[in-house]
């Protein structure tokens, strides 16, 4: 370890002032990523906590880590349900399931890896900043809310226009107003929406031989079309359900949210208010209903266990930099975000899914909603000084 | 050609673009732009539109009270493009259903509206012509460019000719539905200021 940190230190000339100066960011990037920084805070307070940005981001992958392995084997065990409907979750062979999960998996990563690791390097050497960990996130969010069917070459696209469009021309991390991986998962949802919208095949078939093709509709689409799903709750909550490779198993999220939560990385107002407006919203929808055969009446408890709603107020709504800054905004920016999803998973004639939807939006509008936080802010103060 | 002529004919396609610098037009740049045909057509119409009525106000422009001048200026670009939307409908019916309301509305149109208040009235009629045909011209540019990207990505084709042959008709390529959308102009018009600012780096703002 010492010879690497020496081979690190009688490299530094050469990047920072010499010949290589180009491409100071890649060996700033190594750099951090094998060690603490060495750098010392110049002017007081003195005391420095040890998080980082790396670290809050590696946190982030770490509470991933549940999703991820859920997702590969449930990707497996669905490629494999759709040969032999008579497969449970016990009797299916884990191994099997893992590798069919992985080679589906992998190449979406790889491709994610690949486009959106170059671009983000190449503005890193023209912008003249740092290569940044935020890409981490964004490099292991984007695959698993893709279905694993997508063609390679939409993820390629996809992960292109979330870099450049919805990070780098902001100012790269940090500076964003939306979430990398969504805008991402936007584009490919509006410009290719046959291979992401959800009533095609979103099962991987590759590993049977199956000649005709095989249509396994998601929760949302059946409640969409139906009112209804033969899917059981118990199975929409573990995850044995078709849909996007990391986000079936709500337990799988909660898993990462107990993580985020105890690590004090993500926001557990954000959280729990997304959770409340959607149960909010649904039980108001619940009320309005006609009959019991329209999707307006269904219940709360189905909106939280199908779709991609626990992921994405558990990873992508608490996204630090797009989210509300507030305690107060939080709270507000979240509940809206449950809200909005109901509202275009019931009321919207062209979605089945929302959640993307209203994070997105809800993104843009967060620093509006912190920004009158702190104007009602002041004003309390003032008129509690008595200033007014 | 002097160099004031010069400046007068050829900023308005560069530096002083009507929809990348000063951001006029837009509404119509987003909606006849699916198709390369109708904007090449839009911008026939438009440039037509903008020469004539620059010169007939560079014209008039002792004789206009300043009180009234917005009303006149109107007075006559909408008889201009009254005349403009008849040839249309006389001579290319298909493109000027196509167009619909868009040709009507070149007479709320920033940029003849812009021209007309800020050069023709304070300047001799053949610079405000030309000022009209370079305006006109520098819409088209980018109108063009828009339309061919949008034409091309959105359905695989230039001109209603195909050239990319689509998935649905047994070729490779699939569609971007994103470019025959209204967003997908937003995003091609925001690259083209983005690399127009690039390499001229005088646009960009003290920041």
């Amino acid at each position: 370890m010492q010879m690497l940190r020496k081979l690190l230190d009688s490299l530094e000339p050469t990047f920072k002032d010499g010949k290589l100066k180009m491409l100071y960011p890649f060996f700033e990037a190594a750099d951090t990523f094998l060690y603490t920084p060495g750098e010392r805070t110049e002017s007081g307070p003195h005391v420095r906590d040890g998080i980082d940005l790396k670290r809050a981001m590696v946190t982030v992958v770490m509470a991933l880590m549940p999703c991820l392995l859920f997702g590969l084997w449930n990707t497996g065990y669905q490629s494999m349900l759709a040969v032999d409907p008579t497969l449970t979750p016990g009797s299916a062979s884990f191994l099997e399931a893992m590798k069919i999960g992985v080679m589906a998996f992998l190449p979406i990563y790889i491709v994610t890896l690949a486009v959106g690791g170059t671009l983000e390097a190449v503005f890193a050497v023209v912008r003249k900043h740092e290569i940044n960990e935020g890409f981490l996130v964004t490099s292991m969010l984007f695959p698993l809310i893709l279905p694993p069917t997508i063609p390679l070459w939409q993820v390629g696209l996809g992960i292109a226009f979330g870099v450049v469009v919805g990070k780098e021309i902001f100012g790269g991390t940090g500076m964003n107003i939306l979430n990398p991986a969504l805008v991402g998962r936007l584009f490919l949802y509006i410009a290719y929406p046959a291979a992401i919208t959800g009533d095609a095949v979103w099962i991987d078939t590759t590993a049977g031989a199956w000649a005709d093709g095989f249509s396994g509709a998601t929760p949302l689409a059946d409640f969409y079309v139906h009112g209804k799903t033969a899917i059981t709750q118990m199975d929409a909550f573990l995850g044995f359900i078709p849909g996007s490779i990391g986000e079936t198993s709500t337990l799988a999220c909660l898993l990462g949210a107990a993580y985020l939560i105890f690590a004090k990385i993500g926001s557990w107002r954000v959280m729990l208010s997304c959770w409340l407006g959607l149960i909010a919203t649904t039980l108001l929808c619940n009320a309005l209903s006609p009959d019991d055969a329209h999707y307006l009446s269904v219940g709360p408890w189905w909106h939280l266990i199908a779709g991609g709603f626990a992921f994405g107020s558990i990873f992508m709504a608490t996204d630090p930099v797009s989210a509300s800054q507030t305690n107060t905004g939080r709270w507000i920016y979240g509940f809206l975000i449950g809200a909005l999803t109901v509202v275009v998973r019931v009321l919207n004639p062209a979605y089945p899914e929302g959640i993307m939807l209203a994070i997105i939006f809800m993104n843009v509008f967060a620093p509006t909603i912190d920004h009158y936080v702190t104007k009602a802010n002041i004003k309390r103060r003032e008129a509690r000084l008595g200033v007014q | 050609m002097d160099k004031e002529t010069k400046e007068v004919l050829i900023d308005p396609m560069l530096i002083k673009n009507p929809i990348t610098i000063q951001v006029l037009g837009i509404c119509s740049a987003l909606a006849v732009t699916t198709q390369l045909e109708p904007a090449l057509v839009m911008t026939g119409a438009l440039t037509a539109v903008l020469v004539c009525s620059n010169t007939i106000i560079s014209l008039l422009r002792n004789k206009i009270p300043g009180s009234i001048r917005i009303i006149t200026q109107l007075a006559i670009i909408a008889s201009l493009v009254i005349v403009a939307d008849q040839i249309l409908q006389a001579y290319a019916f298909d493109v000027a259903r196509s167009l619909s309301v868009f040709v009507g509305l070149i007479i709320t149109n920033c940029i003849v509206m812009g021209r007309a208040e800020a050069f023709a009235m304070a300047n001799p009629p053949g610079k405000a012509a030309l000022d009209g045909l370079s305006n006109g011209l520098g819409y088209g540019l980018i109108l063009i460019t828009v339309a061919f990207f949008r034409e091309l990505l959105g359905s695989g084709k230039l001109l209603g000719h195909v050239v990319l042959e689509r998935t649905a008709d047994g070729g490779w390529y699939t569609p971007n539905g994103l470019m025959v959308l209204a967003p997908g102009a937003f995003f091609l018009i925001g690259a083209f200021i983005w690399i127009q600012r690039t390499f001229t780096p005088e646009l960009n703002e003290e920041a």
